[in-house]
């Protein structure tokens, strides 16, 4: 509890964020332009990965099955492998470990001033945070335009825009880079960011590890798009074998693709749960604990626990491609179900990896809002443990059709329909929240509002896939899709644009343009729904998941869905549009705490100094006091400031 | 939360909502229940379909009253405690506005018996449904009266059915890129490409796969089961309407898995067993040059050009021995 206060107000030189040091002369200390960043982690990428592959070629050319079918997947997986190790080189991430295993003097990481630390390993979580926000942004649009291409050739039963190849490429690839931008959408920006504010610490509990949590997450975009001049992977992003032992060399950059955004996913999870567990400010109890460091703290035990089985299932399939193990091929000893089970044994943890850190953007920001405490804080945060538990014990209900353990299906519906008892709590905590509040309906407030709207359309139709014999309807179908677009984009998305628009004043200092906003949330959530609630009905009517043709009385649905999706993709279009007119062309200043948050992250010094508090703060209650008399104070921050106190009607302005 | 009538003025908050609630949920359901309920797909040609069908609706009933619940309530809010409403009463913090016992323990009560239900009810009904018309694997849990014999006896070459006699019909569908094609163990064994079914009988599909997964989905059967390589995953219904019905793939299968369909349809049981007598005598031929019947299949080593010999009766790699010196043509 005490950790960060026992650390000295002054700041240490050793530390790892230290400003920097004047007299400093260390052997790597180096003039700027021979400093490493983003082009120097590019020019390590492109030769790790030449290299890479001659050494594949030199090792196992000569093999048979490599001479004679002119690939070689060895080669492939290598050049990957070692283009990854080369990117993380190029961007400095094995500066200081290489150099304390060598025994030498690590070179301290001078912050670096000015915008080119958003091209560095820097190790500001603040940095971090905005590097994320880009980083998940370029996934989303990428994934979107491929998503667009998908609805262009649904428009038309039998007349095709793309082959059958390039089809299930584009399918594929926007499921992975979407999963993979899911995985990081909240905690990676947000998390990231304000976790350290919120819970009143100076820095992550390891900043280099983040980093490169950043850097590798970059890492996969490219892997996974390495793909394409390899004319893609078949697979979908749950990738089953035998289809992927069966599938040319673009699934080495699948398979690899994950395993490098599962490294990432590890090392965010166990920072998080680090950080929040021993960097917490003197005062700041569990039951003190923002709603959404809660989130997040389950979620990273989530990234921790379940990633691994990811990781291992993916490298099971690179060995199976390139040395010929059999890990998921029948006919040598292995299974087809091992990988299926293996995927969804990650795959469901994965599911709230994505919902729960939403949650706790939702929960969080709504108090502000409604100007209400936190209704039921105590079952908001059993509801995210919950769910993180209780998410361990469901993967098979995605296997009810599969023919494994049929005798286990019973078990696997209770589990699966029982997670949606803590799901629930989160309903309960937001009704209880706005029950006689004040409500005032700001753009993060509307698109928090919206997730509720969404994810209980995508709940309930959860209920319905847990039914075993509904499943049999379901299952494998569009309506499956709609679920979990519902759940994820409508849940996940969602939160993450509340967020956004929340707290980008904080992070920024410019206020996002509200006219704008409403016009970005309206046409998102009408359009949202608009696309994908015919896909229920497209789903009950036979279209099965993944197909580029299909029956023709379902053609007049495809196409509303599918016009619907482009003025969706549109919506993204006015957030982007806004996104630059609010931060670039012409930027309006924040208000130190604009929507009036008794949080501790909007105590903090604009913009936030490098060391987040001057002082390490003393926490003395909840954020939550909203509209209540005689409330005390959220935080002594020191030198007899303390944290401005709310009332409901005239909230204390700082 | 339940704390509503602190002031005389003020009214009655949760019990509006609850009437508002209460009078949606009830035209809600009623409209769902005689409207659309009825149309539900799959619709009603099997017992599976049947009963999936009462299932999905009975899961709307009880999920339209959820819905709306908590839609009237948030509508409720947004109209009567918006900020920019006039007159709108500045709430209250403290320890009332932070929790409520009472509503805490409904609502996991009345959540907890809804779950409880609901899993209870579908157990209850995978088991009624022998498996509900998913695939159960190669040792089916929960199977029609009959099934195991029909399977047993479908292994040997004497295995028959005959109508009337509430033989189990056992189907084999053999799943591969990109295209299902049907035996029928009863009837010599002979292959074909049409899946042709009796009215009023038992079905036992034994789904297998000669690649990568697929899955096989009689969409108005309300069969749907994984074609696995080298797994018999079984699935039964048993056919009550004539009709034609729509089998497509439902698993990821590789480049043409958007046109891996076919069509069937269940006839009488007389104009079945002539078609299927007819085709079997037709076939002949053919049927002799196939693998013998089994419930799996592994490609041989000559790979997709070659034949399939049935797993576990002949050593894998050695098509000399399972065919004698001639290959069957592909």
């Amino acid at each position: 509890m005490t950790i960060s206060a026992e650390r000295p107000l002054k700041i240490a030189p050793e530390d790892a964020l230290s400003h920097a040091h004047p007299h400093r002369t260390s052997w790597t200390e180096r003039p700027g332009w021979l400093s490493q960043h983003l082009g120097t982690a590019i020019i390590g990428g492109i030769l790790g990965y030449v290299f890479g592959h001659w050494l594949g070629n030199y090792i196992t050319g000569a093999y048979p099955y490599n001479a004679n079918s002119g690939q070689n997947s060895s080669a492939d997986a290598l050049a990957l492998i070692f283009g990854v190790v080369g990117w993380l080189l190029g961007i400095g991430a094995f500066n200081y470990p290489l150099a304390k295993m060598i025994g030498r003097e690590p070179k301290h990481e001078v912050p670096v001033e000015g915008w080119t630390k958003y091209f560095r390993y820097t190790l500001d979580h603040k940095v971090v945070g905005k590097q994320y926000i880009v980083g998940v942004l370029l996934f989303l649009f990428t994934g979107g335009l491929l998503a667009m291409a998908i609805r262009t050739e649904l428009l038309n039963p039998t007349t095709h825009v793309f082959g059958p190849g390039t089809y299930i490429e584009i399918v594929s690839e926007h499921g992975t880079i979407m999963m993979m931008m899911a995985t990081s959408v909240i905690i990676g920006p947000i998390g990231n960011y304000f976790v350290p504010l919120m819970i009143g610490s100076r820095r992550m509990a390891f900043p280099r590890i983040e980093a490169f949590s950043f850097w590798i997450f970059i890492a996969g975009y490219a892997v996974i798009f390495s793909a394409l001049p390899y004319g893609g992977f078949p697979t979908g992003w749950t990738g089953y074998a035998p289809l992927q032992t069966q599938a040319g060399p673009g699934m080495i950059s699948y398979l690899l693709g994950f395993a490098v955004i599962g490294l990432g996913m590890m090392a965010a999870g166990f920072n998080i749960a680090a950080t929040i567990i021993n960097y917490r400010a003197p005062g700041m109890s569990w039951s003190r604990l923002p709603i959404f460091v809660w989130a997040v703290l389950a979620t990273a035990a989530l990234l921790t626990l379940a990633t691994p089985t990811l990781f291992a299932a993916g490298l099971f399939g690179v060995l199976d491609k390139t040395v010929q193990t059999a890990f998921y091929v029948t006919e040598h000893g292995g299974s087809s179900y091992l990988w299926q089970n293996l995927f969804w044994f990650f795959g469901h943890p994965e599911v709230y990896i994505m919902a729960l850190p939403g949650f706790g953007v939702v929960a969080e920001i709504m108090p502000v809002f409604t100007r209400k405490p936190l209704f039921a804080y105590k079952i908001a945060a059993a509801g995210m443990i919950g769910v993180a538990l209780l998410s361990f014990f469901v993967w098979q209900h995605h296997l009810f059709q599969s023919g494994i353990n049929p005798d286990m299906r019973p078990l696997f519906m209770l589990t699966t329909e029982l997670i949606s008892l803590p799901t629930g709590f989160i309903f309960l905590v937001g009704m209880g929240t706005l029950y006689r509040a004040k409500i005032r309906f700001e753009v993060p407030m509307l698109f928090a509002l919206a997730v509720f709207f969404n994810f209980l359309i995508g709940g309930v139709t959860g209920v319905f896939l847990s039914d075993v014999p509904v499943n049999v309807t379901v299952h494998g179908g569009f309506f499956v899709l709609s679920h979990f677009h519902y759940t994820i984009m409508g849940g996940l998305l969602f939160a993450f644009m509340a967020g956004l628009y929340y707290w980008l004043p904080k992070m920024t200092g410019k206020m996002m343009n509200k006219k704008l906003g409403l016009w970005h949330f309206w046409t998102m959530f009408i359009f949202f729904n608009l696309t994908f609630f015919p896909m229920f009905i497209i789903g009950l009517l036979g279209q099965p998941r993944r197909v580029f043709t299909y029956a023709k009385n379902l053609q007049t649905l495809n196409d509303f869905s599918s016009i619907s999706a482009f003025l969706l993709g549109f919506s993204f279009l006015i957030f982007f549009a806004n996104l630059m007119w609010s931060m670039y062309i012409k930027p309006t200043p924040a208000p130190a705490n604009p929507w009036d948050s008794l949080g501790l992250e909007w105590q903090t010094a604009n913009p936030v100094p490098l060391y987040n508090f001057e002082r390490i703060p003393v926490i003395m209650t909840d954020p939550y006091h909203y509209s209540e008399e005689g409330a005390p104070s959220v935080a002594d921050l020191g030198v007899g400031v303390k944290s401005p106190v709310s009332s409901g009607a005239k909230p204390a302005k700082s | 939360m339940t704390t509503e009538h602190t002031t005389q003025t003020e009214p009655r908050h949760l019990r509006r909502i609850g009437i508002i609630w209460i009078v949606a949920s009830i035209i809600g359901d009623l409209l769902y229940w005689f409207l659309v309920g009825p149309h539900v797909p799959p619709g009603r040609m099997t017992s599976s379909a049947t009963s999936d069908q009462l299932d999905f609706n009975i899961l709307m009933e009880l999920a339209l009253p959820v819905l709306f619940g908590i839609w009237v309530f948030f509508g409720y809010c947004f109209v009567t405690w918006r900020s920019k409403r006039r007159g709108v009463a500045e709430p209250t913090g403290g320890a009332a506005a932070r929790s409520n016992l009472r509503a805490q323990v409904w609502w996991i009560a009345v959540s907890s018996i809804l779950v409880l239900f609901l899993a209870g009810f579908g157990t209850i009904e995978l088991i009624a449904g022998d498996g509900s018309g998913g695939g159960e694997g190669p040792n089916p849990v929960w199977e029609p009266t009959g099934a195991v014999q029909a399977e047993t006896a479908a292994l040997t070459s004497s295995a028959s059915w005959t109508p009337g006699t509430n033989h189990v019909l056992v189907v084999q569908v053999i799943a591969q890129q990109w295209k299902f094609t049907y035996r029928y163990p009863q009837f010599g064994g002979f292959e074909s490409p049409q899946l042709v079914l009796p009215d009023n009988t038992s079905i036992a599909f034994n789904v297998t796969s000669l690649d990568v997964i697929h899955s096989f989905w009689a969409y108005q059967l309300e069969v749907k089961a994984d074609a696995n390589p080298q797994e018999n995953n079984v699935a039964f219904t048993t056919t009550n309407q004539l009709g034609n019905f729509t089998v497509r793939c439902s698993e990821l299968c590789g480049l043409w898995h958007g046109a891996m369909y076919n069509y069937g349809k269940v006839v009488s049981t007389s104009a079945f067993q002539n078609w299927a007598t007819t085709t079997e005598s037709a076939n002949a031929a053919n049927t002799k040059d196939l693998a013998p019947f089994a419930w799996t299949y592994v490609p041989d080593a000559n790979g997709a050009a070659g034949g399939y010999y049935p797993d576990g009766t002949v050593t894998p790699y050695s098509p000399v021995e399972t065919y004698g010196a001639k290959q069957p043509a592909s």
